[in-house]
């Protein structure tokens, strides 16, 4: 499950699809799971109307959160000690989102072996939605 | 967000791995999370944004007896006053879009968890945006406690305001 410092090395990928024509009715279910309400997210009178927008669009912590089982799936459960990105472009309904972790670094810290992660993830047209760095606790 | 009590509790796990297409087993099966590693049902990384509900104030939430901001019968729910130029609606979205978010985790956060969430702000900062004109980042700084008052996860986000929407093609 977990990864062994001896079994990888720098510049190893892993890569998953990690939603695929993205539904409305996800945004929504997210919504509820998370509490973030913002109409922005599910409701398209208001956020073509009033907001200005051209469609709803996903919470940026749902490209997170999709992104992060990526993550998990990657570096095993209960393993990460830091995770975190930046929103680089908005995810729309219909997206399919690839999310790819990279290994950037293999070290040691008191006696722990860590990997360190560059995260991306982008859309069916290439464009990158998230960008972003996790650090795993691994195995020797 | 500031949050005296945040139950992480087995069904809002299951739904919240749900939200995000994530089927490991270890977000819902007991017997299945206790041979694991962690030994006991996990909380997916992003899970602690989910005290949102345990905040009694949270304002992107509708609130028992007050207006609503996103469509009613009309695109927004809020009454618009005679001469307030109709624009009072797009106020509620002044929380702005969030830009970054990140956590260390401290310990693996389990279910049987209760965290108490306390808020600092971080810093802020201003930028010249390409489509959205003049960006205010602010960062905010969460704190999750356990109940033996030990740090389980540092949250940060960073919220950014746009003087116009920044998908607009203007």
């Amino acid at each position: 499950m977990a990864l062994k410092a001896s079994e990888i090395k720098v510049g190893d990928t892993y890569s998953e699809e990690v939603c695929n024509n993205l539904s409305r009715t996800q945004i929504v279910q997210y919504a509820g799971a998370s509490g973030d309400y913002n109409p922005l997210h599910s409701d398209e009178l208001f956020t073509t109307e009033i907001a200005g927008y051209p469609s709803v669009f996903a919470h940026g912590m749902l490209s997170m959160g999709m992104t992060g089982k990526m993550l998990t799936n990657f570096v095993g459960d209960g393993r990460l000690s830091q995770y975190g990105v930046r929103f680089t472009s908005q995810v729309f309904p219909g997206a399919t989102l690839t999310a790819e972790a990279t290994i950037s670094a293999l070290r040691e810290e008191d006696g722990v072996q860590f990997a360190d992660i560059d995260i991306s993830t982008t859309d069916g047209e290439g464009t990158q939605v998230i960008k972003g760095t996790a650090t795993a606790r691994i195995d020797p | 967000m500031a949050v005296d009590k945040f139950p992480v509790e087995a069904g809002h796990v299951m739904m919240f791995a749900r939200s995000i297409g994530d089927a490991n087993q270890i977000y819902y099966d007991q017997d299945y999370a206790e041979k694991s590693e962690p030994g006991a049902i996990v909380a997916p990384p992003t899970f602690v944004q989910a005290s949102a509900q345990f905040d009694p104030d949270y304002f992107l939430r509708p609130k028992i007896g007050q207006e609503w901001f996103g469509s009613a019968k009309g695109p927004t729910g809020i009454t618009q006053r005679e001469g307030s130029g109709g624009g009072g609606a797009a106020g509620g979205i002044g929380a702005g879009l969030h830009a970054e978010q990140r956590y260390e985790y401290h310990r693996q956060l389990m279910v049987g968890d209760v965290l108490k969430a306390t808020n600092k702000p971080g810093e802020t900062w201003e930028k010249e945006g390409r489509r959205g004109g003049k960006l205010t980042f602010s960062e905010s700084i969460t704190e999750y406690h356990d109940e033996n008052g030990e740090l389980v996860i540092t949250a940060t986000s960073v919220g950014v305001r746009t003087e116009r929407p920044a998908t607009s093609g203007d």
